[in-house]
């Protein structure tokens, strides 16, 4: 295994992301492993070979995050669901999370520098007001004690935010206090 | 639905109602969402952590979040163990003096330090010891990070659960467990105070 290097600040740059405890060897996978994985080709990934030890979890948590990001049938564009999952990683402190969700952020917003400040400066970045209101709601829910409350619900109802676009912000920025503890326990981001 | 749906029941969503109709646009996440919570808590193989360790670990989690119908659920399940009954106690204890705010923690040295954040690093009471055995012990001093101060996380940690005997497979369902409480915990919260906010 290659050193590790671990990034010092927030990033938009493709991190890699090294395990502290012992991934399932690739030869090893099983029917039920692959089941787990939902993409075959996640096999050649250490995170995902490491989170397929419990498969059932594995796949219901893939399945989950699937939905609450790629399904935009309706709802909370792309963008501004990645900019909850970027936003609740910044505040949590998830590097490698951030870096990804940050680059998707961008792409589908083409707000790129904007993002970017999210990333420098923090939660507290003036992004104008939809984003400003998604961000806040983010960080309320992130916090422990949870901190969201109606004066979120207002200021996304203010941003121009339906119910089922408040429940996707709700969704994603919740589910990246998923994605944060694991990608933050189990091993770290390597430039 | 076969079964009843555990956001739903905890949040308080009435079938028919506005916010079924909404999560229902999301079908596969509130399904996937469920089956995560069945295979957490009814899993087929309970050999590398216990269904009451479970319990145990998801009581203390919650309760650390303040009380809430979520918390008191997973109260309810400990008590309902057979071995976990006699935790209930003891984990009210710890979550007592566990309860601080978060996140906080510490960033790799650099640009970043100017944000790190002092706080509370947990450790469970000398006199709970023995009653919580040194797999729940290095169980709670590890979720308590994980709920307040991931950043702080190191390959350390790993070593110290793999000390108090957690196999690599049960660090992995049990880091899942913690982190999918703090999801759905957040969940059931947004979505209550939707639901008030639109009453």
């Amino acid at each position: 295994m290659s050193t590790v290097n671990p990034p010092v600040v927030f990033t938009q740059d493709e991190l890699g992301w090294v395990s502290w405890i012992d991934p399932l060897p690739e030869a090893e996978l099983t029917e039920r492993h692959f089941a787990g994985l939902v993409d075959r080709a996640r096999a050649k990934s250490e995170y995902f070979r490491l989170l397929v030890r419990d498969p059932e979890v594995l796949e219901a948590r893939t399945k989950t995050d699937k939905d609450i990001f790629y399904n935009v049938a309706d709802g909370l564009p792309r963008a501004e669901r990645e900019l909850a999952a970027a936003a609740t990683s910044r505040y949590n402190g998830c590097i490698y999370c951030a870096s990804v969700h940050a680059r998707f952020a961008s792409t589908y917003s083409k707000r790129r520098d904007d993002v970017q400040r999210l990333l420098d400066e923090g939660v507290g970045a003036d992004l104008g007001e939809r984003w400003n209101a998604v961000v806040k709601a983010s960080v309320a829910l992130a916090g422990t004690p949870i901190a969201f409350g109606p004066d979120n619900i207002a200021e996304l109802r203010r941003a121009g935010l339906d119910d089922a676009e408040i429940v996707d912000v709700i969704n994603g920025a919740s589910f990246f206090n998923w994605a944060n503890r694991l990608m933050l326990s189990l091993g770290e981001p390597s430039k | 639905m076969a079964t009843t749906d555990i956001i739903d029941t905890l949040a308080g969503i009435e079938p028919g109602s506005a916010l079924d109709a909404i999560r229902a646009r999301r079908l596969q996440a509130r399904e996937n969402a469920q089956k995560s919570y069945l295979s957490l808590f009814e899993p087929i193989d309970a050999g590398d952590f216990s269904l009451a360790e479970r319990a145990a670990v998801a009581a203390f989690v919650t309760g650390l979040h303040g009380e809430s119908p979520i918390a008191a659920f997973y109260r309810e399940k400990l008590a309902a163990n057979a071995d976990g009954a006699a935790l209930v106690e003891p984990i009210k204890a710890e979550i007592e003096r566990g309860k601080t705010s978060g996140p906080y923690g510490t960033f790799p040295a650099g640009p970043l330090s100017v944000e790190n954040k002092a706080g509370l690093i947990y450790r469970v009471s000398p006199e709970r010891k023995s009653v919580l055995g040194a797999r729940l012990v290095a169980a709670l001093e590890h979720a308590h990070l994980l709920v307040f101060r991931p950043r702080d996380a190191a390959s350390a940690d790993m070593k110290a659960l793999l000390a108090a005997g957690w196999s690599t497979t049960g660090i992995v369902t049990f880091s899942q467990l913690v982190a999918f409480l703090s999801f759905q915990v957040r969940v059931v919260s947004g979505l209550r105070t939707l639901a008030a906010a639109s009453a």
